[in-house]
């Protein structure tokens, strides 16, 4: 286990200030940091190392929290706490604000494309969930605002190839979203965490959602259809999602980010003890209920909380990280042979 | 994140606090003034950072309100870990998550990024305590808080020495 994460590249990427987010975009060969000091930078590589492509400093007048691009590539949504989600742009290497999305009271949280690309999802500390549609002349309509937490609310994340949606609380419940004639209703609470919920992550298939949380824990809740074999209760034609391994004991504080590797499914964790840990589904494990071993732990893999883990969508094994140090990591992630 | 601002005319919530005598300077160990030995960092120091800290009311101490003791300070300088935990003088003082957010930002301010700092409410002191908590822990939440400049200017008002 001791060598299966190798760091690779160190940035100061938003010095003197916090690296809140990380986004890859859906090629692989841009990546997307977000920070405290209210601007968006781009990383691409030359040669063996990581540069600073563009830096996209006017649109936001406070923290950006989030960033996500759209399927195609072309445009970069970020959300921040001034309020407002800009939609930006990107022409060759230049990216330009085409709209500010206005109407969340206080500061937005999070923000996600749906697979299709023509639907966007914002979240807020004013609670609310918000649907927004992209038409085919980048106008964009709120279509729903989702009231379904009592809490702020902290992240918003599409399945990989439905229109669902899950949004992660203060409140300590993941919720989910699904249109009904002409509207946006919550179809599920997933109740368990201890504390707040800070990040969602599906797998490739989508039938598995894993969460992290302040009570220290991550829990991977799977997707049972109606007329399931296992015989879970589904309520009408919505499925139902239930908790089937809960990994605790690894983190010893806040766990900020949690991200699942579509090519390889190993689960990489960010934690508020500095440290970046890798879980892989143990192969002889049941499917209904798995058990998850720590392949990889990486105690100081920054010098403070680590807020995000991303991994590349199309290089198995790359997985970038970012902290409250303002630096962004690099690392090589290989599986130990004996697991 | 904090309730109505200090002052405005409102009246106090506890008019009439019980107020406890400072203690007196750290004495100086001859360990300190040696130069060629590492200071670690123990609870008086961190007390030292936080007791002169004002009420957002009264124009006392926390240390004079007993608000924040020594006993009440733990460090951990191995593990870089400080947790705090201070005594709101009445049960249901609206001023609690204020004066949590301002020992969170002087200990911030003061000690090395390494150290994780933890503030909360002595148990079973205050009637909201577990939310009170729950937002001190929240980061995301206090850096928010931190970039409204009103709230910024209150908390830099706990923090500045008294004239």
């Amino acid at each position: 286990m001791k060598d299966s994460l190798s760091l690779l590249a160190r940035i100061p990427a938003h010095p003197d200030s916090r690296c809140w987010f990380l986004a890859w975009d859906p090629s692989g060969t841009l990546l997307a940091s977000s920070g405290g000091d209210r601007s968006i930078r781009i990383w691409g590589k030359e040669g063996d190392g990581w540069v600073c492509k563009s830096v996209l400093g006017e649109g936001h007048q406070r923290t950006i929290r989030k960033v996500a691009w759209s399927p195609c590539g072309s445009y970069l949504a970020s959300a921040s706490f001034d309020a407002t989600t800009c939609i930006w742009k990107k022409s060759q290497d230049e990216f330009e604000c085409v709209t500010t999305l206005e109407g969340h009271e206080n500061e937005v949280k999070s923000v996600s494309w749906a697979p299709s690309g023509s639907l966007l999802a914002t979240c807020s500390r004013d609670k609310s969930v918000w649907v927004w549609e992209v038409d085919e002349e980048d106008e964009y309509e709120c279509v729903s605002v989702l009231n379904a937490h009592t809490q702020d609310v902290k992240h918003v994340v599409w399945h990989p190839n439905q229109e669902l949606l899950a949004s992660a609380s203060y409140d300590d419940t993941v919720k989910l979203y699904r249109e009904e004639e002409d509207d946006w209703v919550c179809c599920a609470t997933l109740e368990g965490h201890e504390s707040t919920v800070w990040s969602l992550a599906f797998d490739q298939s989508g039938e598995r959602l894993a969460s992290c949380s302040d009570d220290k824990t991550v829990r991977i809740w799977h997707q049972y259809k109606p007329g399931n074999e296992q015989g879970v209760v589904c309520s009408g034609a919505d499925p139902s999602w239930k908790c089937i391994c809960t990994l605790s004991g690894f983190h010893t504080r806040t766990v900020y980010d949690v991200a699942w590797c579509r090519l390889t499914g190993a689960l990489a964790t960010a934690c508020g003890d500095d440290a970046i840990r890798i879980f892989e589904e143990e192969p002889l494990s049941s499917p209904q209920q798995p058990t998850f071993a720590l392949t990889a732990h990486m105690p100081r893999a920054h010098s403070q909380d680590v807020n995000c883990v991303a991994w590349n969508p199309k290089e198995p094994g790359l997985l970038a990280s970012c902290s409250d140090d303002g630096e962004l990591a690099f690392w090589k992630y290989q599986r130990p042979e004996v697991c | 994140m904090v309730g109505p601002a200090p002052g405005g005319g409102s009246p106090l919530e506890n008019a009439n606090p019980l107020i406890y005598r400072r203690s007196g300077e750290r004495p100086v160990t001859a360990r300190e003034e040696d130069d060629e030995l590492p200071d670690s960092i123990d609870d008086r120091e961190i007390f030292d950072l936080i007791r002169s800290i004002n009420d957002p009311e009264h124009p006392l101490t926390l240390e004079e309100l007993n608000v924040v003791e020594q006993v009440r300070v733990k460090v951990n300088d191995a593990e870089s870990t400080v947790v705090v935990e201070f005594t709101p003088t009445i049960p249901h003082c609206s001023m609690a998550t204020l004066i949590g957010l301002s020992i969170k930002v002087k200990l911030i301010r003061s000690l090395p990024e390494r150290f994780k700092v933890d503030v909360h409410i002595t148990p079973g002191t205050h009637a909201s305590e577990h939310a009170v908590n729950k937002q001190l822990a929240d980061k995301e939440r206090v850096a928010a808080a931190l970039e409204n400049s009103h709230l910024l200017e209150v908390v830099n008002q706990c923090l500045s020495a008294r004239s």
